[in-house]
Protein backbone atom coordinates (compact mmCIF):
# COMPACT_ATOMS: atom_id res chain seq x y z
CA UNK A 1 0.00 0.00 0.00
CA UNK A 2 2.92 2.43 0.56
CA UNK A 3 4.57 1.88 -2.24
CA UNK A 4 1.16 2.46 -4.23
CA UNK A 5 0.31 5.61 -2.36
CA UNK A 6 3.73 7.15 -2.86
CA UNK A 7 3.32 6.05 -6.61
CA UNK A 8 0.11 8.38 -6.81
CA UNK A 9 2.07 10.89 -5.23
CA UNK A 10 5.14 11.26 -7.36
CA UNK A 11 2.56 11.13 -10.37
CA UNK A 12 0.83 14.15 -8.46
CA UNK A 13 3.88 15.94 -8.39
CA UNK A 14 5.07 15.56 -11.51
CA UNK A 15 1.26 16.63 -12.53
CA UNK A 16 1.56 20.16 -10.92
CA UNK A 17 5.35 20.38 -12.21
CA UNK A 18 4.34 20.24 -15.56
CA UNK A 19 1.54 22.61 -14.82
CA UNK A 20 3.32 25.23 -13.10
CA UNK A 21 6.22 24.72 -15.86
CA UNK A 22 3.96 25.31 -18.80
CA UNK A 23 1.67 27.35 -17.38
CA UNK A 24 -1.15 25.45 -18.25
CA UNK A 25 -4.94 25.98 -16.72
CA UNK A 26 -5.25 22.34 -16.24
CA UNK A 27 -4.57 21.41 -12.28
CA UNK A 28 -1.55 18.60 -11.78
CA UNK A 29 -3.17 15.79 -10.28
CA UNK A 30 -5.38 15.92 -13.69
CA UNK A 31 -2.30 15.65 -15.38
CA UNK A 32 -0.58 13.51 -12.82
CA UNK A 33 -4.20 10.58 -13.94
CA UNK A 34 -3.09 11.43 -17.62
CA UNK A 35 0.45 10.24 -16.78
CA UNK A 36 -0.50 7.37 -15.15
CA UNK A 37 -2.94 6.64 -17.77
CA UNK A 38 -0.48 6.26 -20.19
CA UNK A 39 2.29 4.38 -18.18
CA UNK A 40 -0.59 1.49 -17.74
CA UNK A 41 -0.82 1.49 -21.50
CA UNK A 42 3.18 1.44 -22.14
CA UNK A 43 3.15 -0.82 -19.40
CA UNK A 44 0.28 -3.64 -20.02
CA UNK A 45 -1.48 -2.77 -16.52
CA UNK A 46 -1.81 -1.57 -12.98
CA UNK A 47 0.01 -4.47 -10.03
CA UNK A 48 -1.95 -6.10 -7.40
CA UNK A 49 -0.88 -3.59 -4.57
CA UNK A 50 -1.66 0.06 -7.24
CA UNK A 51 -4.95 -1.51 -8.02
CA UNK A 52 -5.74 -2.30 -4.24
CA UNK A 53 -5.24 0.79 -3.24
CA UNK A 54 -6.53 3.16 -5.76
CA UNK A 55 -9.73 1.04 -4.74
CA UNK A 56 -10.01 1.64 -1.31
CA UNK A 57 -9.01 5.30 -2.16
CA UNK A 58 -12.13 5.86 -4.88
CA UNK A 59 -14.66 3.61 -2.54
CA UNK A 60 -14.52 6.59 -0.22
CA UNK A 61 -14.37 9.32 -2.80
CA UNK A 62 -17.57 11.25 -1.35
CA UNK A 63 -15.56 11.34 1.98
CA UNK A 64 -12.83 13.79 0.24
CA UNK A 65 -15.42 16.53 -0.85
CA UNK A 66 -16.96 17.02 2.39
CA UNK A 67 -14.37 20.08 3.67
CA UNK A 68 -14.83 21.75 1.00
CA UNK A 69 -18.72 21.41 0.61
CA UNK A 70 -18.95 22.53 4.49
CA UNK A 71 -17.49 25.87 2.89
CA UNK A 72 -21.43 26.50 2.39
CA UNK A 73 -21.69 28.36 6.06
CA UNK A 74 -19.09 31.27 4.57
CA UNK A 75 -21.80 32.18 2.12
CA UNK A 76 -24.96 32.58 3.63
CA UNK A 77 -25.96 35.80 2.96
CA UNK A 78 -24.97 35.30 -0.78
CA UNK A 79 -26.53 32.58 -0.79
CA UNK A 80 -29.77 34.10 0.75
CA UNK A 81 -29.83 37.23 -1.63
CA UNK A 82 -29.21 35.29 -4.92
CA UNK A 83 -30.73 31.08 -4.06
CA UNK A 84 -33.09 32.03 -7.17
CA UNK A 85 -31.12 31.96 -9.95
CA UNK A 86 -28.35 29.60 -8.09
CA UNK A 87 -30.83 27.24 -7.54
CA UNK A 88 -32.09 27.13 -11.06
CA UNK A 89 -29.05 27.79 -12.67
CA UNK A 90 -27.30 24.69 -10.59
CA UNK A 91 -31.03 22.82 -11.09
CA UNK A 92 -31.63 23.49 -14.26
CA UNK A 93 -28.35 22.88 -15.67
CA UNK A 94 -27.15 20.23 -14.22
CA UNK A 95 -30.23 17.89 -15.29
CA UNK A 96 -30.10 19.38 -18.64
CA UNK A 97 -26.10 18.39 -18.74
CA UNK A 98 -26.90 15.15 -17.88
CA UNK A 99 -29.63 14.33 -20.30
CA UNK A 100 -28.11 16.20 -23.32
CA UNK A 101 -24.64 14.06 -22.78
CA UNK A 102 -27.06 10.82 -22.07
CA UNK A 103 -29.16 11.34 -25.35
CA UNK A 104 -26.46 12.26 -27.49
CA UNK A 105 -23.88 9.26 -26.44
CA UNK A 106 -26.87 6.93 -26.57
CA UNK A 107 -28.17 7.99 -30.03
CA UNK A 108 -24.44 7.70 -31.14
CA UNK A 109 -23.45 4.21 -29.73
CA UNK A 110 -26.80 2.70 -30.76
CA UNK A 111 -26.92 4.00 -34.57
CA UNK A 112 -23.14 2.39 -34.54
CA UNK A 113 -24.53 -1.00 -32.65
CA UNK A 114 -27.31 -1.19 -34.88
CA UNK A 115 -24.85 -0.95 -38.22
CA UNK A 116 -22.43 -3.16 -36.38
CA UNK A 117 -25.49 -6.15 -36.53
CA UNK A 118 -26.36 -5.05 -39.88
CA UNK A 119 -22.60 -5.76 -40.94
CA UNK A 120 -22.72 -8.67 -39.27
CA UNK A 121 -25.99 -9.68 -41.16
CA UNK A 122 -24.19 -9.02 -44.23
CA UNK A 123 -21.41 -11.02 -44.11
CA UNK B 1 -17.68 26.48 31.01
CA UNK B 2 -15.81 25.91 33.83
CA UNK B 3 -11.98 26.93 33.55
CA UNK B 4 -11.29 23.23 33.07
CA UNK B 5 -13.44 22.75 30.20
CA UNK B 6 -12.38 26.31 28.72
CA UNK B 7 -8.47 25.05 29.05
CA UNK B 8 -10.04 21.66 26.98
CA UNK B 9 -11.81 23.76 23.74
CA UNK B 10 -8.70 25.90 23.61
CA UNK B 11 -6.65 23.26 22.95
CA UNK B 12 -8.99 21.62 20.85
CA UNK B 13 -9.51 24.69 19.07
CA UNK B 14 -5.47 25.06 17.82
CA UNK B 15 -5.25 21.54 17.16
CA UNK B 16 -6.55 19.68 13.27
CA UNK B 17 -7.62 17.02 15.79
CA UNK B 18 -11.12 17.87 16.21
CA UNK B 19 -11.84 19.26 12.89
CA UNK B 20 -10.16 16.09 11.07
CA UNK B 21 -12.03 13.52 14.04
CA UNK B 22 -15.62 15.99 13.33
CA UNK B 23 -14.98 15.14 9.87
CA UNK B 24 -14.64 11.42 9.88
CA UNK B 25 -17.38 10.88 12.12
CA UNK B 26 -19.92 13.01 10.52
CA UNK B 27 -19.18 10.98 7.18
CA UNK B 28 -19.54 7.64 9.58
CA UNK B 29 -22.91 8.66 10.29
CA UNK B 30 -23.78 9.81 7.03
CA UNK B 31 -22.78 6.77 5.71
CA UNK B 32 -24.86 4.68 8.12
CA UNK B 33 -27.52 6.70 7.46
CA UNK B 34 -26.90 6.01 3.51
CA UNK B 35 -26.97 1.98 3.79
CA UNK B 36 -29.84 2.38 6.57
CA UNK B 37 -31.62 3.88 3.60
CA UNK B 38 -30.60 1.45 1.01
CA UNK B 39 -28.09 3.25 -0.79
CA UNK B 40 -31.35 5.89 -1.92
CA UNK B 41 -29.25 8.89 -3.52
CA UNK B 42 -31.43 11.10 -1.57
CA UNK B 43 -29.57 10.02 1.53
CA UNK B 44 -26.58 11.01 -0.10
CA UNK B 45 -23.50 10.91 2.24
CA UNK B 46 -22.09 14.06 1.26
CA UNK B 47 -24.90 16.03 1.48
CA UNK B 48 -25.78 14.61 4.66
CA UNK B 49 -22.48 14.92 6.13
CA UNK B 50 -21.67 18.84 4.96
CA UNK B 51 -25.19 19.31 6.81
CA UNK B 52 -24.00 18.11 10.24
CA UNK B 53 -20.63 19.56 10.00
CA UNK B 54 -22.42 23.40 9.04
CA UNK B 55 -24.84 22.81 11.92
CA UNK B 56 -22.34 22.14 13.97
CA UNK B 57 -19.59 25.48 13.42
CA UNK B 58 -22.68 27.79 13.06
CA UNK B 59 -24.05 26.36 16.91
CA UNK B 60 -21.14 26.32 18.21
CA UNK B 61 -20.05 29.78 16.49
CA UNK B 62 -16.35 28.15 15.06
CA UNK B 63 -15.54 29.59 12.50
CA UNK B 64 -14.96 27.41 8.98
CA UNK B 65 -11.35 28.30 8.71
CA UNK B 66 -10.69 27.01 12.05
CA UNK B 67 -12.48 23.60 11.20
CA UNK B 68 -10.59 23.42 7.72
CA UNK B 69 -7.39 23.61 9.24
CA UNK B 70 -7.92 20.19 10.58
CA UNK B 71 -10.25 18.67 7.77
CA UNK B 72 -7.39 19.91 5.54
CA UNK B 73 -5.72 16.33 5.58
CA UNK B 74 -8.78 14.74 4.23
CA UNK B 75 -9.03 17.72 1.95
CA UNK B 76 -5.61 16.85 0.64
CA UNK B 77 -6.09 12.82 -0.71
CA UNK B 78 -8.56 14.49 -3.35
CA UNK B 79 -5.14 15.11 -5.43
CA UNK B 80 -4.26 11.49 -5.21
CA UNK B 81 -7.37 10.14 -5.58
CA UNK B 82 -7.83 12.20 -8.81
CA UNK B 83 -4.57 10.30 -10.15
CA UNK B 84 -6.00 7.09 -8.64
CA UNK B 85 -8.98 7.29 -11.76
CA UNK B 86 -6.17 6.22 -13.95
CA UNK B 87 -6.65 2.62 -12.75
CA UNK B 88 -10.10 1.96 -13.30
CA UNK B 89 -10.32 4.20 -16.46
CA UNK B 90 -7.45 1.84 -17.73
CA UNK B 91 -9.10 -0.93 -16.95
CA UNK B 92 -12.56 0.09 -19.88
CA UNK B 93 -9.45 0.93 -22.47
CA UNK B 94 -11.07 -2.14 -25.03
CA UNK B 95 -14.22 -0.21 -24.62
CA UNK B 96 -12.87 2.99 -24.74
CA UNK B 97 -11.74 2.95 -28.07
CA UNK B 98 -14.41 1.46 -29.52
CA UNK B 99 -16.42 4.02 -28.55
CA UNK B 100 -13.87 7.43 -29.27
CA UNK B 101 -15.80 9.09 -31.64
CA UNK B 102 -19.54 9.16 -30.10
CA UNK B 103 -17.34 9.90 -26.42
CA UNK B 104 -15.79 12.72 -27.71
CA UNK B 105 -19.05 14.33 -29.94
CA UNK B 106 -20.97 13.85 -26.12
CA UNK B 107 -17.99 15.76 -24.50
CA UNK B 108 -18.13 19.04 -26.30
CA UNK B 109 -21.58 18.65 -26.43
CA UNK B 110 -21.95 17.90 -22.99
CA UNK B 111 -19.26 20.11 -21.97
CA UNK B 112 -20.64 23.46 -23.52
CA UNK B 113 -24.61 22.50 -21.93
CA UNK B 114 -23.49 22.03 -18.83
CA UNK B 115 -21.64 25.62 -19.00
CA UNK B 116 -23.48 27.89 -21.17
CA UNK B 117 -27.09 26.79 -19.58
CA UNK B 118 -25.68 27.50 -15.78
CA UNK B 119 -24.44 30.72 -17.26
CA UNK B 120 -27.84 31.33 -19.30
CA UNK B 121 -30.21 30.59 -16.28
CA UNK B 122 -28.38 32.91 -13.86
CA UNK B 123 -28.20 35.61 -15.88
CA UNK B 124 -31.54 35.55 -17.48
CA UNK B 125 -32.75 35.17 -13.14
CA UNK B 126 -30.41 38.00 -12.53
CA UNK B 127 -27.43 36.23 -10.30
CA UNK B 128 -24.53 39.06 -9.72
CA UNK B 129 -21.31 38.85 -12.18
CA UNK B 130 -19.06 37.55 -9.57
CA UNK B 131 -22.03 34.81 -8.92
CA UNK B 132 -21.93 34.15 -12.31
CA UNK B 133 -18.40 34.11 -13.18
CA UNK B 134 -18.25 31.54 -10.18
CA UNK B 135 -21.43 29.45 -11.35
CA UNK B 136 -20.02 28.86 -14.85
CA UNK B 137 -17.08 26.28 -14.19
CA UNK B 138 -19.74 24.04 -11.36
CA UNK B 139 -19.98 20.62 -13.54
CA UNK B 140 -15.90 20.03 -13.06
CA UNK B 141 -13.96 18.63 -10.16
CA UNK B 142 -13.36 21.19 -7.33
CA UNK B 143 -9.67 21.82 -7.97
CA UNK B 144 -9.95 22.44 -11.64
CA UNK B 145 -13.42 24.61 -11.23
CA UNK B 146 -11.76 26.73 -8.50
CA UNK B 147 -8.78 27.77 -11.08
CA UNK B 148 -11.86 28.63 -13.98
CA UNK B 149 -13.40 30.58 -11.68
CA UNK B 150 -9.98 32.67 -10.56
CA UNK B 151 -9.35 32.97 -14.13
CA UNK B 152 -12.90 34.45 -15.25
CA UNK B 153 -13.32 36.90 -12.24
CA UNK B 154 -15.18 34.83 -9.68
CA UNK B 155 -15.23 33.75 -6.22
CA UNK B 156 -13.34 30.38 -5.89
CA UNK B 157 -14.29 29.47 -2.64
CA UNK B 158 -17.95 29.99 -3.57
CA UNK B 159 -16.93 27.76 -6.82
CA UNK B 160 -15.96 24.60 -4.77
CA UNK B 161 -19.48 25.54 -2.67
CA UNK B 162 -21.19 25.35 -6.24
CA UNK B 163 -19.32 22.20 -7.74
CA UNK B 164 -20.27 20.47 -4.48
CA UNK B 165 -24.04 21.13 -4.94
CA UNK B 166 -23.74 20.20 -8.34
CA UNK B 167 -22.31 16.83 -7.63
CA UNK B 168 -25.02 16.23 -5.18
CA UNK B 169 -27.69 16.93 -7.24
CA UNK B 170 -26.54 15.16 -10.20
CA UNK B 171 -25.96 11.94 -7.84
CA UNK B 172 -29.29 12.27 -6.17
CA UNK B 173 -30.90 12.79 -9.48
CA UNK B 174 -29.42 11.49 -12.38
CA UNK B 175 -31.14 8.31 -11.70
CA UNK B 176 -34.81 9.26 -11.88
CA UNK B 177 -33.78 11.44 -15.41
CA UNK B 178 -32.19 8.40 -17.23
CA UNK B 179 -35.50 6.31 -16.00
CA UNK B 180 -37.60 9.30 -17.68
CA UNK B 181 -35.52 8.73 -20.87
CA UNK B 182 -34.98 5.37 -20.67
CA UNK B 183 -30.89 5.31 -20.99
CA UNK B 184 -30.28 1.62 -19.60
CA UNK B 185 -26.57 1.24 -20.67
CA UNK B 186 -23.70 1.76 -17.65
CA UNK B 187 -21.18 3.10 -20.01
CA UNK B 188 -23.62 6.21 -21.19
CA UNK B 189 -25.00 6.41 -17.47
CA UNK B 190 -21.78 7.24 -16.21
CA UNK B 191 -20.37 9.28 -19.26
CA UNK B 192 -23.39 11.27 -18.50
CA UNK B 193 -23.06 11.66 -14.52
CA UNK B 194 -19.02 12.35 -14.90
CA UNK B 195 -19.87 15.18 -17.53
CA UNK B 196 -22.49 16.79 -15.36
CA UNK B 197 -21.48 16.22 -11.75
CA UNK B 198 -17.77 15.41 -11.60
CA UNK B 199 -16.12 13.67 -8.26
CA UNK B 200 -19.54 13.00 -6.47
CA UNK B 201 -21.22 11.67 -9.97
CA UNK B 202 -18.81 9.48 -9.94
CA UNK B 203 -18.41 8.26 -6.55
CA UNK B 204 -22.23 7.52 -6.50
CA UNK B 205 -21.43 6.08 -10.50
CA UNK B 206 -18.84 3.34 -8.54
CA UNK B 207 -21.46 1.62 -6.24
CA UNK B 208 -23.98 1.28 -8.55
CA UNK B 209 -21.12 -0.49 -11.32
CA UNK B 210 -17.30 -0.62 -12.03
CA UNK B 211 -18.21 0.10 -15.35
CA UNK B 212 -20.35 3.47 -14.58
CA UNK B 213 -18.01 4.50 -12.14
CA UNK B 214 -14.86 4.50 -15.14
CA UNK B 215 -16.91 5.48 -17.95
CA UNK B 216 -17.88 8.63 -14.93
CA UNK B 217 -13.89 9.31 -13.99
CA UNK B 218 -12.81 9.18 -17.81
CA UNK B 219 -16.01 11.91 -18.41
CA UNK B 220 -14.64 13.87 -15.28
CA UNK B 221 -11.08 13.94 -16.06
CA UNK B 222 -12.33 15.08 -19.73
CA UNK B 223 -14.60 17.64 -19.12
CA UNK B 224 -12.04 19.02 -16.65
CA UNK B 225 -9.51 19.38 -19.51
CA UNK B 226 -12.12 20.29 -22.26
CA UNK B 227 -13.70 23.12 -19.29
CA UNK B 228 -10.32 24.63 -18.48
CA UNK B 229 -9.55 25.10 -22.31
CA UNK B 230 -12.43 26.48 -23.58
CA UNK B 231 -14.28 28.45 -21.31
CA UNK B 232 -11.66 31.57 -20.22
CA UNK B 233 -11.90 32.19 -24.21
CA UNK B 234 -15.97 31.35 -24.63
CA UNK B 235 -17.70 33.40 -21.67
CA UNK B 236 -15.99 36.48 -22.27
CA UNK B 237 -16.85 36.60 -26.06
CA UNK B 238 -20.22 35.82 -24.76
CA UNK B 239 -20.51 38.45 -22.42
CA UNK B 240 -19.40 40.50 -25.64
CA UNK B 241 -22.04 39.63 -27.06
CA UNK B 242 -24.49 40.41 -24.68
CA UNK B 243 -23.09 43.55 -24.09
CA UNK B 244 -22.22 43.08 -20.48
Amino acid sequence: MLGALTLLLVFQLVGEVTARAFALPIPGPVIGMALLFLTLVVRGGAGDDLRQTAGTLLQHLSLLFVPAGTGIVLYGSRIADEWLPLGVALVGSTALAIAVTALVLNALTRRRAAAGIDEERRS
Amino acid sequence: MSPRLDEIWVYLSTTPLLGLTLTLLAYQAAFWVYKRCGFHPLANPVLISVALLASILLVTGTPYQTYFDGAQFVHFLLGPATVALAIPLYAQLPRLKAMALPLGIALVIGSLTAALSAYGLGALLGASRESLMSLAPKSVTTPIAMGIAERLGGLPSLTAVLVISTGILGAVGARYIYRLLRIEDHAVRGFAIGIASHGIGTARAFQVSEQTGAFAALAMGLNGLATALSLPWILPWIEGLLGR
